[in-house]
């Protein structure tokens, strides 16, 4: 037996996939924990390199410019574009990756296709799994597409329909597409319906995510995500490797989880987010809501400064204004000092704060906020009540008494931070307009609530200076 | 004797079946090691299991390394698929670390400088 047939023996190069799966579940058990976490990655990383290895581990090497070049260029633009991505604009990069991830699977289903002759020479079930894969993987990467448009703002975040259109339009889309699979798997060999049905996929996919505003956007692109990772898995089972089968089905598994958590601590179920609800409904009670009226007590940064520094605790409430006006610096240099004076600063984080779960903690983290300070809703709702000030930082749906109390608000039954139980509360925000779902929050008319207005990282910077002059 | 050989032999299960073994317990494996995730790393997980499914560029790297006479049409679409693939699991990984490096415990000294250099 040479070097070589050992090296692209099958079971061999099986071996050696199953050290990579070993690599990926350990390092993705080293993600439950933020002390393990980098490791776990790179060591998620290297079970990847070992996969891509051993793939090409084969007796007759074909294309090795393409394949090369592909990688090369490949690597060269994605590794300065995660370099240099903010990390307020962390979710529609992944929501970027997550998209290429699935063209990548739908293209290879096409080429499927080409290369074996309308699948003619394979079982009929390569054919079934690499049409589903190819469905999945262009509704994935539309999809995908148009949430990363939607959160960098080059297309308007609010809800798209077609009004009465947009259902039959979508089951007609999908339907379609579904048709041309069929046809495929019966054996029809015509390259226009792949094509058709990668279209047809491609248009349900921007049907499906156009409708939805950008506060659900985290749930769709952890639903993509998922649908990515199955889109791999089928793929796998069509090219008869185990290495896409395994790695696209962990992900397929966790991302359905991960969807199902976020849609749980949203009070949404995925179906409605997917329908689309959100937007109509909203508008209409927002409407209703908005007659609540009430007074808003404006304050200054002064005031705001000598009412933490004779504080006891001091809850942060971080929210997406936070990230865009990338203040987390400004948030830590004061609570140093506030620190300093002997106050307690906690941060209430909801899981979702911000665009995506976890957006504040990587934030709070960039600016070296200890990690035993970070407090999960469950843990710090009980410390409100016993919360001398309230700081709310660009948050607003997160914290609206209504999801408690106001049984026709479209929020209501969400778990939020219960801020308005703290002794007071200070509100920075930039103006008086609604939050992302678009409903007035009657947290800001509270008598205890008082508004900082401006930009947070600027107001921030006022009340650390002002702290600095006590 | 070649009775019990021929259990053995009518045992193997086809390709399509031990494949299906491999997503379903793939799937369990999936969820067992993510349910036990925190809220606070969610985000970073997301990325990492996003950096993960670009094992798909595996599917482009086959069809094109043992895809002996495939024609200009299909070696232009798998290597756009390629591209995308790379695309997705180096940057995936990439951002992902990115984002855990911030959680990372820095030494006390280390943390000083860092926010006198912001300053």
């Amino acid at each position: 037996m040479t070097l070589a047939s050992i090296l692209t023996d099958t079971n061999f190069k099986t071996v050696l996939y199953m050290v990579a799966f070993a690599m990926f579940i350990y390092g993705l058990s080293g993600l439950t924990g933020p002390k393990t976490a980098v490791r776990g990655n790179r060591i998620a990383a290297a079970g990847m390199v070992v996969a891509v290895v051993t793939t090409l581990l084969v007796g007759d090497f074909n294309n090795p410019v393409l394949i090369i070049v592909g990688l090369v260029i490949g690597t060269a633009v994605a590794v300065p574009a995660a370099l240099k991505v903010k990390m307020t604009a962390m979710p529609q990069m992944v929501a970027l990756f997550n998209g290429v991830g699935g063209g990548a699977v739908a293209l290879i289903s096409w080429a499927e296709f080409r290369s074996t002759g309308a699948f003619s020479t394979v079982p009929t079930y390569v054919a079934l799994f690499s049409v589903f894969s190819a469905i999945i993987g262009s509704v994935s990467f539309w999809g995908s597409n148009v949430a990363f448009a939607k959160l960098q703002e080059l297309i308007d975040g609010k809800s798209r329909t077609l009004g009465a259109a947009q259902l039959p339009a979508q089951v007609l889309m999908l339907g379609g597409a579904i048709a041309c699979g069929v046809a495929i798997v019966a054996g029809a060999d015509a390259e226009l319906l792949i094509v058709a049905l990668l279209v047809l996929s491609g248009i349900f996919g921007l049907l499906l995510v156009l409708p939805i505003g950008g506060a659900d956007m985290p749930v769709v692109i952890s639903l993509l995500n998922a649908f990515t990772g199955l889109a791999a898995a089928a793929a796998g089972v069509s090219l008869n490797n185990p290495a896409l089968i395994v790695a696209g089905m962990i992900v397929g598994a966790s991302g359905t989880i991960l969807t199902q958590q976020m849609a749980v601590a949203m009070n949404r179920t995925i179906t409605s987010v997917v329908v689309g609800g959100f937007g109509g409904t909203v508008e209409a009670a927002a409407g209703a809501t908005s007659a609540s009226g009430g007074t808003v007590r404006s304050t200054s940064a002064s005031d705001v400064a000598i009412q933490m520094a004779y504080a006891r605790q001091v809850v942060v409430v971080p929210g997406y204004g936070m990230a865009v006006s990338q203040a987390q610096h400004a948030v830590r240099e004061m609570a140093k000092l506030l620190e300093a004076k002997g106050v307690e600063v906690k941060y209430a984080i909801h899981p979702v704060a911000g665009r995506m779960p976890g957006h504040m903690n990587v934030l709070l983290a960039e600016a070296d906020v200890p990690y035993e300070q970070l407090k999960e809703m469950d843990d710090i709702n009980g410390e409100f009540p016993r919360t001398d000030v309230s700081i709310v930082i660009g948050a607003n749906d997160v914290t609206n008494p209504d999801a408690r109390t106001k049984a026709d608000s479209p929020i209501y039954g969400m778990p939020i931070l219960n801020v308005d139980e703290s002794q007071s509360i200070i509100v920075l925000k930039r103006s008086m307009s609604s939050g992302y779902a678009g409903i007035d929050n009657p947290l800001f008319v509270n008598p205890k609530t008082s508004m900082l207005f401006g930009d947070a990282k600027k107001s921030i910077s006022e009340v650390t200076e002002e702290l600095k002059a006590l | 004797m070649t009775t019990v050989l021929a259990v053995t032999e009518g045992s193997t299960a086809s390709p399509l079946v031990q494949n299906l073994i491999i997503l379903v317990l793939s799937g369990f494996v999936g969820y067992a090691v993510i349910s036990k995730v925190p809220n606070t790393l969610h985000t970073p997980l997301m990325s990492g299991t996003n950096a993960i499914h670009g094992i798909v560029v595996l599917g482009g790297l086959l069809l094109l390394a043992e895809g002996a006479d495939l024609g200009a049409g299909t070696q232009v679409i798998l290597f756009i698929a390629l591209l995308f693939g790379a695309i997705n699991v180096v940057g995936g990984f990439v951002v992902t670390d990115r984002m855990l490096e911030m959680f990372k415990a820095k030494p006390k000294e280390l943390v000083e400088a860092d926010t006198e250099e912001k300053a």
